[in-house]
């Protein structure tokens, strides 16, 4: 660590930031995705960074990390000019990334992860490991991270949080000076994530300059010295967190008042009719005695940290994952042998969460892929001909209700549609079945905030035509905003419901970080 | 959440290999007394000497997650050319000419398979079927012998141990050096565990994979030389289907299919069970024809055993989101 601390001290003296960012912007295929991205990194300070998706966060980090060239703009280390080519280049220039999804071998050991980018040698002509090196530098850099295990020890036997040390572990040995964390608590218990902070103070301390990602805008605000907010690619903030509050982080995110991106409410109450009716929805380990309702008209969110449970409850739901016990019924009526077959029959519709993946032809135009869903309902005869007419009429009709943009809905390939306009595709093709109960997995991700508005206005409609709705989000706002009623989730259970106009944004997320005791 | 029951079947799936060797040397010494001889053991060691090695390289492969179907190829071609046009060769030189034979057989894989980016499996189905055809046609389909320095090399033997043990012996050790002690070997693992992290870690994934595939075409045309030695000729049947034993050995030595898992000391010990089953059947007199269907039982055993071990390794290490009460947490019981 000597390096990074004589290094950050001649920095200190030469007054140059550690990391400068200066108008940084990216197009994609004409569109402009990064408009001017400015800031800058101290030595020995934390920056927070935060944004709805699809804001540019994420943009902006590949830039740094060498992924992406930017279209304009500029970057320097310590004064010096830097333009990285690729993500060695990066580590090359002392900047770390701690994804969200580590990059461990599960096979190999500690040490060797360590060890992998450049193994020690003891004779220089043979390739063989000097095992006792690479053993005793691995032990020096666990100390570093207080994590206090054997070098020896294959990953695979590691805890989650654990194997987060030991990624944070090997970006210290290659002696970084920025590290940069991106979304580093999803999957740790509360004592997993307190050692970490401690850690990042630590770094702080030492002299490295700390970029932080999070959408748990209480840690930011705990952790950071100062906090960027992005919006549409815009920076829109940049100031000392000692001044800021959360409110004025969402706000500064959503960048309008909540009230103008989400449909009014029906003044109606939800009907007496039960859509869903989930009761003792069980599998062990992953979730536990689900029980709750979905009024006919009512839209329900399932709120929840990431690995809290709420998407493999929408597989279970709509028979994707296996359940031991428990029972769902749609509109009274049990579905005995839940697969996606059997609940699509009873009018379930499950929006995935990957779209691309699972929801879409990419490759076919919009109209084929509407039309997709009705398929099974006309195949009476295998061998018939298809009503093709009649298909492409209501296909027609429901991209229209949902005005999907695209200039010929039969030949231009969805592939070729912006994120917004896909999801409204996907949306289309279920729509045309009016299911009876509607489960959306994460409907707005990476969808810009005009999509979005739109998206949420067909969501209600769906529900006023008597559609009961589940929607599952890592974005609060987006359930405050459009949901009737929240649950939230923390490790595989229900841990509390929240009905409008009592939906409380900090009582929502206090509900969602509740750690399971006995988790470490 | 390894529960007590699950954590048992597994160190019995994962000590399987071994509890089977000792069940079948039970079986076949209460069988056929003469299977204890201590010459008994001397020839199935000699005898398992040439699918030992090829299994070797084998091993490598499938750490990779790769495959090789061609090494029975690569071992009649190397035959074929050392037996009709070097015949007086010494046999250190032979070796030599058979082993540069099998690497240049085995970079004509590499070649499609890392420089086209073909599948394993398709490339080395396509030159199993073009090795024999060239293999026969340089024959002409008759009978192939070889020369008497390489008779002399399967007959004799140092130390009252057979050149083919010595062989099988030195391959083993330097292959488990490379394994365990070379970057190569812990990139092998690391590429079968996660191919594009690997790439994204900096590990030159193409150069590692393309030397691979070359290693096992050296050792495969290494296993021809040991096996044209020892049968004196190779007719259009030689190394026909090899590349069943030799998978089977590497599978029943503990080497997982799906990369990542395994190691090359399992996959002789493999070797050697096969030939120890082989043997036994011969001792027993038993009917010839029935040997396939023996063999086959085996490695039908040892596939569904990896599957199964694949599949209770896979539910102990899915993602947990909740820890249900009465379940010690993993850590507790894992260190």
């Amino acid at each position: 660590m000597s390096s990074a601390r004589d290094s950050a001290a001649s920095e200190r003296a030469g007054g140059a930031p550690l990391l400068k960012v200066e108008g940084l912007r990216k197009s994609f295929f004409g569109v402009e995705v990064l408009k001017g991205v400015s800031f800058t990194l101290e030595a020995g300070k934390a920056l927070g960074v935060i944004g709805e998706n699809g804001s540019g966060k994420s943009t902006t980090m590949n830039i740094i990390n060498g992924l992406l060239p930017p279209s304009a703009g500029t970057m320097a280390i310590d004064g010096r000019p830097y333009a990285p080519a690729n993500s060695k280049e990066a580590a090359r220039a002392g900047i770390a990334f701690i994804h969200q999804e580590l990059n461990l071998f599960e096979n190999l050991s500690i040490a060797e992860n360590l060890a992998l980018q450049a193994f020690p040698r003891r004779i220089s002509w043979l390739p063989q490991i000097d095992k006792a090196r690479m053993r005793a530098r691995a032990a020096d850099l666990l100390r570093r991270v207080d994590l206090d295990l054997s070098p020896d020890m294959l990953v695979n036997r590691l805890a989650p949080g654990e194997r987060q040390l030991v990624e944070i572990a090997k970006a210290l040995s290659g002696d970084a000076r920025i590290i940069v964390f991106d979304e580093p608590t999803t999957s740790l218990t509360s004592r997993e994530a307190e050692r970490l902070f401690a850690l990042v103070a630590q770094l702080k301390a030492r002299g490295l300059g700390v970029i932080y990602i999070s959408h748990i805008l209480e840690d930011v605000l705990r952790l950071c010295d100062d906090v960027v907010t992005l919006r549409d690619g815009t920076m829109v903030d940049n100031r000392p967190a000692a001044s800021v509050t959360t409110g004025h982080l969402i706000e500064s995110m959503l960048g309008r008042p909540i009230a103008e991106l989400f449909p009014p409410r029906s003044a109606a109450a939800p009907r007496q009719e039960v859509a869903l009716d989930v009761r003792g929805l069980t599998q062990p380990g992953i979730v536990h005695d689900l029980t709750f309702r979905v009024m006919r008209g009512e839209i329900v969110g399932i709120a929840g940290l990431m690995g809290s449970g709420r998407s493999e409850t929408a597989r279970i739901l709509f028979g994707l994952d296996p359940a031991l016990s428990g029972t769902v019924a749609v509109n009274g009526t049990v579905i005995a042998q839940r697969s996606p077959r059997a609940c699509m029959a009873a009018g379930m519709a499950f929006l995935t969460e990957d779209r691309r993946g699972d929801g879409l032809l990419l490759p076919e135009g919009v109209l084929t892929n509407v039309e997709l869903a009705r398929l099974a309902d006309l195949r009476t005869n295998a061998a018939a001909p298809l009503p093709q007419a009649m298909l492409d009429r209501d296909a027609s009709e429901a991209a229209r209700s949902v005005r999907i943009k695209a200039h010929d809905l039969v030949r231009q390939p969805v592939l070729s549609l912006s994120g917004g306009n896909q999801q409204k595709v996907v949306l289309a093709k279920w729509l045309l079945r009016e299911p009876a109960v509607f489960i959306l997995d994460e409907p707005t991700r990476g969808i810009d905030v005009g999509a979005k508005a739109e998206i949420y206005g067909l969501v209600r409609q769906l529900a006023e035509r008597g559609t009961g709705v589940l929607v599952i989000s890592s974005e609060v706002e987006e359930l405050l905003g459009v949901c009737d009623r929240v649950l939230t989730m923390a490790h595989g259970e229900i841990v509390a419901e929240f009905t409008w106009p009592e939906l409380d944004r900090a009582a929502i997320l206090r509900a969602a970080m509740q750690r399971q005791e006995g988790a470490a | 959440m390894q529960t007590s029951s699950t954590r048992a079947s597994l160190a019995v799936l994962r000590s399987a290999p071994a509890l089977l060797f000792v069940a079948v040397v039970v079986l076949f010494a209460i069988l056929a007394p003469r299977f204890l001889e201590v010459q008994n053991f001397a020839n199935i060691l000699t005898q398992s000497a040439n699918v030992a090695i090829v299994a070797v390289g084998m091993t490598f492969v499938l750490l990779l997650a790769g495959v090789d179907l061609s090494v029975g190829a690569a071992m009649y071609v190397c035959a074929a050319v050392a037996g009709l046009y070097f015949k007086d060769l010494p046999a250190p030189a032979a070796m030599a000419l058979m082993t540069a034979i099998g690497a240049l057989f085995g970079a004509i894989n590499a070649l499609f398979i890392v420089g086209l980016g073909i599948a394993a499996f398709i490339v080395t189905l396509a030159t199993l079927f073009v090795g024999r055809g060239l293999a026969l046609h340089l024959s002409q389909t008759k009978m192939v012998f070889a020369g008497d320095p390489v008779l002399a090399f399967g007959q004799g033997g140092f130390l009252g141990i057979s050149y083919a043990v010595w062989t099988m012996a030195i391959v083993l050790l330097l292959a488990l050096w490379v394994q365990q002690w070379t970057p190569y070997g812990r990139y092998l693992y690391a590429i079968g565990a996660d191919r594009e992290g690997a790439r994204k870690a900096g590990i030159p994934v193409r150069r590692v994979v393309f030397a691979t595939y070359v290693l096992c075409g050296t050792l495969a045309g290494l296993g021809g030389f040991v096996s044209f030695s020892q049968v004196a000729a190779a007719s259009s049947g030689f190394g026909l289907q090899k590349e069943f034993p030799v998978i089977a050995a590497a599978v029943l030595g503990g080497t997982s299919l799906f990369g990542g898992r395994g190691g090359v000391l399992g996959s002789v010990f493999g070797a050697i069970l096969i030939q120890t089953v082989q043997n036994g059947l011969v001792l027993l007199n038993a009917n010839p024809y029935l040997y396939p269907l023996v063999i086959s039982a085996i490695i039908f055993i040892a596939v569904l055993l990896d599957s199964q071990r694949t599949r209770i390794l896979a539910r102990l290490t899915r993602r947990q989101i909740r820890i249900e009460p009465g379940v010690e947490a993993r850590r507790s019981t894992a260190t």
